[in-house]
């Protein structure tokens, strides 16, 4: 591997005020503990950077975990080299010659040190001459350019840059406290949980489910997609809800067509009542404006009654398609689609009432001891922690 | 006992063993079975796949299990030439590939297919340019082995899936089943659509395999039935055989890096040893072969006598490929190369594996030096 260290810039957080240092830490925290791994790995905080030096670490596999923290904009791969002119024209031939797939490129030097002999714009000219003669599937695009080199020529040292690589952007994880999500097992939700976690909450999730009517299978699709959200947020709480005897007990008691509506105001219900116990400030779901029953205006009206707590919903302007593209991008979209029976597809009415209405949900809930329900789901609840030493099971024991 | 017949098959490691007896006892139960047992089975078994596809560096829908090396190449030659056979009739492999592939080769040609069956030099070695002339427009798959199996050649595969990169139309398969391990090959992002591995040739149970299967490869299936593997190759998944080859996978490539450092110091002294023994012509090249097979001949000395008296010594050693030492025919690859059937006839292959020690091939080379010495006189 041809580079030596590598620049981490951060985003957002850098426009803060007087809070940014915190945020800098925080961040600076975050990237020691993904990288814990790569022992020889020596990392510098810097007024707006973090610098990496890789000693002896490959760094398409820094860089493959870098890519997955929040609050990272962008991270410039560099070598260090001398301030001599052949040191320079070495050291930026060695970066053009790692980028075979661009075909444009620019160079763009500037000295900090203008005692340097050879002003910005010789520099550029003496530097992209040399890449021409070097590198013949190179050509100079000085607008739009596949492959932008950086040239800084300090007083005892020269910085060189690579191609930037761009970053996750958001906030740092729990910089924005904590929020307890409603996880499915579905497309939405765990797109839900991550854009969430990158305006830098830490998500914690419920899970309802309903054996024997949903299987073993289901609640390990769920711990599947904690485990990839887990790669973002550090470590991932799963909270599972035992739901059977509310669904039953709604099944038993409500007409037909609102079992949909009675069931979610009882999930959030749960959810709000967990939240407070794991000192979640706000809910969030996976919802999209009208994309079923439960998710027109009408039904969220009606659901949203049961709770005081803000609940957000990352999704709710999203088209299906693009959340679809969200889910590939993370990985969870494979996992999402395993076709099992979630507790939201059992009992499930041919016509649910679309347009529900508050005063009707809350007689038909007179039928039920909603805070017996509510109290019994809590607790039973089994919680699960996910971090990395979690994967250390039985399973992979075997391999 | 000092064992060189690694090309043959290998020795399983004791942790696959393991794995392989725990699976069967603790995870016995059918992975496509509903009930929470199967669904264990089922877990462990994408567990594997996932763990397989990040060793090699690709996606875990690419990765087909399969029985093994013979399998693997069916799969993939039959399975790419049946579901690409309205886009061109025209199929190019070499004259030195294993009897899996060979033998797929000649079903095809039965069918209608025409095949290009590409010559080797001296060295055993496919030469790029002719593949090029080779190479045309109805052209709808490419397949060769990355490692020869005899003879230990190293075919240009990463020139030809340069060349096939751009050229979508064209399935290029590559038979990695003695390369594994021995010589690194890249499978992403490399123009290799499909590619062979077999789990008994790096210490795996016998009977596995996987076929690495680029994402948006089409197969026709050779088996049809319940759909598993992705609608690629049914039959209950062999679950102990698949756990214990991905834990052989692991604990391999775990040792790559200095195994291959190891294998090659090995042959530059089976080489050195093998040149002062009069008579011995080595046919292994030393520039594009693998570090794990000595190919060499001794003249005067028939290689079937020279494999059962080094037997006496517990050496054991084979003649050519195990899959066609049994037919009295001279080796096809040594016939390709141009070497002499009465050469061929005195030729034995020495194959190894990371275990092999130094000790090993010196004692090897003095039991071998006498035996030869022996045998010369009384067959005179």
């Amino acid at each position: 591997m041809i580079y030596d260290y590598l620049v981490v810039r951060f985003g957002e957080i850098t426009l803060k005020g007087k809070n940014k240092k915190q945020f800098v830490v925080k961040l600076e925290n975050d990237v020691r503990d993904k990288l814990r791994k790569f022992a020889s790995l020596e990392i510098k905080r810097h007024f707006d950077d973090l610098e990496i030096k890789l000693n002896h670490e490959t760094a398409d596999d820094v860089l493959a975990v870098l890519k997955k923290v929040f609050g990272i904009q962008n991270i410039w791969p560099a070598i260090k080299v001398g301030t001599d002119i052949e040191a320079i024209r070495e050291g930026v031939l060695r970066i053009a010659n790692q980028e075979k797939s661009a075909e444009t490129f620019k160079i763009a030097a500037r000295r900090k040190d203008k005692r340097y002999p050879i002003h910005g714009s010789e520099l550029n000219q003496d530097l992209g001459g040399t890449v021409l003669k070097h590198c013949d599937w190179l050509h100079v695009d000085v607008h739009d350019p596949d492959l932008r080199i950086r040239v800084d020529v300090g007083y005892h040292e020269t910085h060189i840059y690579g191609k930037e690589v761009q970053g996750a952007g958001g906030l740092p994880v729990g910089a924005s406290g904590k929020v307890m999500l409603l996880l499915s097992g579905g497309i939405d939700s765990p797109v839900a949980a991550y854009l969430v976690a990158k305006r830098g909450a830490i998500v914690e999730a419920v899970h309802f489910q309903s054996p024997p009517y949903t299987s073993d299978r289901a609640k390990q699709k769920v711990i599947d997609l904690a485990k990839k959200l887990r790669e973002y947020g550090g470590k991932f709480v799963l909270h599972l809800v035992p739901f059977t005897e509310a669904q039953v007990a709604i099944r038993d008691a409500v007409p037909e067509d609102y079992r949909i509506t009675i069931m979610r105001r009882l999930m959030f219900r749960i959810a709000e009542k967990q939240a407070a116990q794991r000192g979640a400030l706000a809910l969030a779901t996976g919802e999209s404006l009208g994309q079923v029953a439960s998710q027109t205006l009408e039904s969220m009206n009606t659901i949203n009654a049961v709770t005081n707590l803000p609940i957000l919903r990352p999704l709710i302007t999203m088209d299906k398609i693009d959340i679809a593209k969200i889910a590939k991008e993370i990985d969870t979209y494979e996992i999402s689609i395993r076709p099992y029976e979630d507790c939201c597809t059992i009992f499930l009415p041919k016509a649910p009432r679309t347009r529900p209405d508050r005063n009707h949900a809350a007689r038909f809930e007179q039928k039920l001891d909603v805070d017996a329900l509510v109290r019994e789901a809590v607790d039973g609840i089994e919680t699960i922690v996910i971090d990395e030493d979690a994967q250390e099971d039985v399973l992979s024991q075997l391999l | 006992m000092i064992y060189l017949d690694n090309s043959a098959t290998t020795k399983p490691y004791a942790e696959v063993l393991d794995t392989y007896r725990t699976v069967s006892e603790q995870f016995f139960a059918n992975p496509s079975s509903l009930h929470s047992l199967g669904g264990k089975s089922e877990q462990l078994l994408t567990r594997s796949r996932e763990q397989a596809a990040a060793l090699l560096g690709v996606e875990p829908g690419e990765i087909v299990f399969t029985s093994g090396g013979t399998e693997g190449n069916n799969l993939a030659i039959k399975g790419a030439a049946f579901a690409y056979r309205k886009r061109g009739k025209h199929l190019i492999t070499t004259a030195i590939e294993h009897a899996s592939a060979g033998g797929a080769f000649t079903q095809l040609e039965s069918l209608g297919f025409d095949v290009t069956y590409l010559p080797v030099d001296r060295d055993g070695r496919v030469s790029f340019e002719q593949f090029k002339q080779a190479y045309r427009d109805d052209t709808i798959l490419v397949s060769l082995m990355h490692v020869n199996n005899e003879v230990g050649t190293v075919q240009p595969v990463k020139e030809i899936a340069a060349f096939l990169s751009d050229k979508p139309k064209t399935v290029f398969h590559v038979d990695h089943v003695q390369g594994f391990s021995k010589v690194p090959l890249q499978l992403a992002e490399s123009g290799i659509d499909l590619c062979t591995i077999s789990g008994h040739k790096f210490h795996g149970p016998k009977g596995t395999g996987l076929l690495y299967v680029r994402q948006g490869t089409v197969l026709s299936p050779l088996f049809a039935g319940g759909g598993q593997e992705q609608q690629r190759r049914s039959g209950t998944e062999n679950l102990p055989g698949i756990c214990g080859m991905v834990k052989a996978l692991r604990i391999t490539r775990e040792h790559q890096n200095e195994g291959i450092c190891h294998l090659q110091k090995l042959q530059n002294q089976l080489f050195e040893g093998l040149r002062n023994i009069d008579g011995a012509v080595i046919h292994t090249p030393v520039e594009h072969s693998a570090p794990s097979i000595v190919n060499v001949a001794l003249r005067g000395v028939k290689s079937e006598v020279l494999v059962h008296a080094l037997e006496k010594d517990e050496i054991y050693v084979s003649t050519k490929s195990a899959c066609s030492s049994k037919e009295n025919k001279a080796s096809a690859v040594l016939t390709a190369m141009g070497i002499s059937d009465e050469e061929a006839e005195q030729t034995i292959r020495i194959s190894l594996a990371y275990e092999t020690t130094e000790q090993d091939i010196a004692v090897f080379l003095k039991k071998l030096a006498e035996r030869v010495g022996q045998l010369k006189i009384v067959m005179r």
